[in-house]
């Protein structure tokens, strides 16, 4: 597997670090139930198909990236800076 | 019928003629009283123990494949109760004592082998950490040794002593740990459950979940609807898939570990062997093949194939820990797609919906525990509480606290 990182270009999946779901930029806010904090925290959707999940390149830009991917045939279909994402937070 | 030395013994003096079929091939009927989604492993025992502890032998077992085909077929078959939390520690120490009861209880040659497993430390830390867990297990009631680095020697003597990077510093040696023919425990199980009534349906896939006034009423599949008052979801990898049709979103997240089989040699590796410090562990199946493996791939995935940096990085530690192996040609390869809970130990539990259970989870250690889970997963079901030994085993511990992290690495699923 390699990714595409916006700023790097193609690059060996040895150099990210796989973080999780994409739900971990839906961080909730100080006045959310501790349920929201569960969902947050624990419960995935976790798709037999196309996903959205967070990636650290570690040993490269040191930037953090949306990875759109499919699960079943580990096709990278779109890798994108979370810290251009809308909606991520500041 | 019976299977027995002597059996095999006059089947072949008459050509093998008179074997017939292990189970049943039966359509579905409109209703039973239970139904298992999964003819896996831990499906197929707990409909065995449904029948053979409760008396409910009007029950199926739905697989949308043919038995034993997912993970209970493609494992590396460590059989151990060497678990130190409590909640783990009585499960899978249970777990052991049916294994070793297994074969006369299924009448079924499972080739349970205890041929001893040790788990190597490298460090003074470390070999604390090995300390505390052998008390634990003996506490348990389970056998542990520590070894020093000369007790290492004598059953291990063929690996690397003198590597810098993790000198072996001992072992902790459980005895009653080893190794089982995987696929003989899901089809003795299977044997057993249908000996008693069960019907094992086969190229039968689960697509919805009826559920009516907060009750479950029977699932729809590919081959019809069928009605259930008590349903079990036992489908390790694909569990978020089956449990969404109940309106539930788990907290497992599914990924992929890879395993490994050289060609047949000599005996040569005498017991299973783990080390930690380079995510590698080993075993010789009964066949020749070295059977070995390491850490998770560590992405989310259901491709049941790995990448390969991962190969890359068992075959180091491998190399690293005994370089006698280097010379053996690896026949093949596979992933398994393994259902990850945040803290790394397993979800038997009702769900929201009554009648509903779930027994998922597993992570990359669901084998050893195919009879415990199964018994309690029928004890569930059946009396609608947890049994003794899995009562910690609860959907809303990530909610409450009460995690079960044997690791001790966080409560992620990435991080197991």
């Amino acid at each position: 597997m390699r990714l595409t990182c916006p700023l790097c270009g193609d690059r060996d999946r040895r150099e990210f670090y796989y973080y999780g779901s994409d739900d971990y930029l839906d961080r909730p806010g100080p006045e959310a139930p501790a349920s929201a904090w569960d969902d947050y925290l624990h419960n995935r959707d976790n798709p037999a198909g196309i996903t959205r999940d967070l990636w650290y390149h570690e040993q490269g830009c040191a930037q953090w990236l949306a990875v759109t991917r499919s699960t079943v045939t580990h096709e990278i279909l779109r890798v994108e800076l979370v810290a251009g994402l809308k909606g991520a937070r500041e | 019928m019976r299977y027995s030395g002597f059996r095999v013994f006059t089947e072949g003096l008459f050509g093998n003629k008179g074997w017939k079929p292990a189970w049943r091939d039966p359509a579905p009927k409109p209703e039973y009283d239970a139904i298992i989604i999964g003819g896996g492993g831990h499906g197929l025992s707990t409909a065995y123990y449904l029948a053979k502890n409760h008396g409910l032998t009007n029950v199926a077992v739905l697989e949308k494949g043919y038995l034993g085909g997912g993970n209970v077929g493609r494992n590396t078959t460590i059989v151990r109760a060497n678990y130190f939390l409590p909640g783990n520690s009585e499960f899978y120490s249970h777990s052991l004592k049916l294994w070793e009861g297994l074969e006369a209880e299924l009448n079924y040659n499972v080739m349970h082998s205890q041929r001893g497993l040790i788990n190597l430390f490298h460090s003074d830390g470390q070999r604390d950490a090995f300390v505390r867990r052998g008390n634990a297990m003996i506490n348990q009631g389970d056998d542990a040794i520590l070894l020093d680095r000369e007790g290492v020697r004598e059953h291990l003597p063929y690996l690397d002593f003198e590597q810098t990077r993790f000198p072996i510093y001992g072992g902790l040696l459980h005895p009653r740990g080893g190794s089982a023919r995987h696929d003989a425990v899901a089809w003795g199980y299977a044997r057993g459950a249908d000996r008693r009534g069960v019907d094992l349906i086969q190229n039968c896939e689960v697509t919805g979940i009826d559920i009516e006034n907060g009750k479950v009423r029977g699932v729809q599949t590919t081959r019809g609807a069928i009605r259930a008052a008590k349903v079990g979801i036992v489908v390790a990898g694909r569990s978020s898939q089956v449990a969404a049709m109940a309106g539930m979103r788990l907290p497992i997240e599914s990924h992929i570990l890879q395993a490994f089989v050289t060609e047949g040699l000599k005996p040569v590796i005498d017991h299973v062997v783990s080390f930690g410090m380079g995510h590698f562990y080993i075993s010789q199946s009964d066949k020749g093949g070295l059977v070995f493996g390491g850490d998770l791939d560590f992405y989310a995935s259901y491709a049941a194939r790995g990448n390969l940096p991962m190969v890359e990085h068992v075959m180091e530690a491998g190399m690293t820990l005994m370089p006698m192996i280097g010379r053996a040609k690896v026949l093949r390869s596979w992933g398994g797609i393994m259902d990850m809970s945040p803290d790394g130990s397993p979800i038997i539990d009702r769900t929201h919906v009554e009648g509903l259970y779930l027994d998922c989870g597993w992570n990359y250690g669901g084998f050893k525990a195919v009879p415990a889970s199964g018994w309690c997963m029928a004890h569930l079901m059946a009396t609608d509480q947890p049994h003794e030994v899995a009562k910690r085993f609860r959907l809303d511990r990530f909610a409450t606290g009460h995690l079960l992290d044997e690791e001790g690495t966080g409560s992620q699923h990435n991080l197991h």
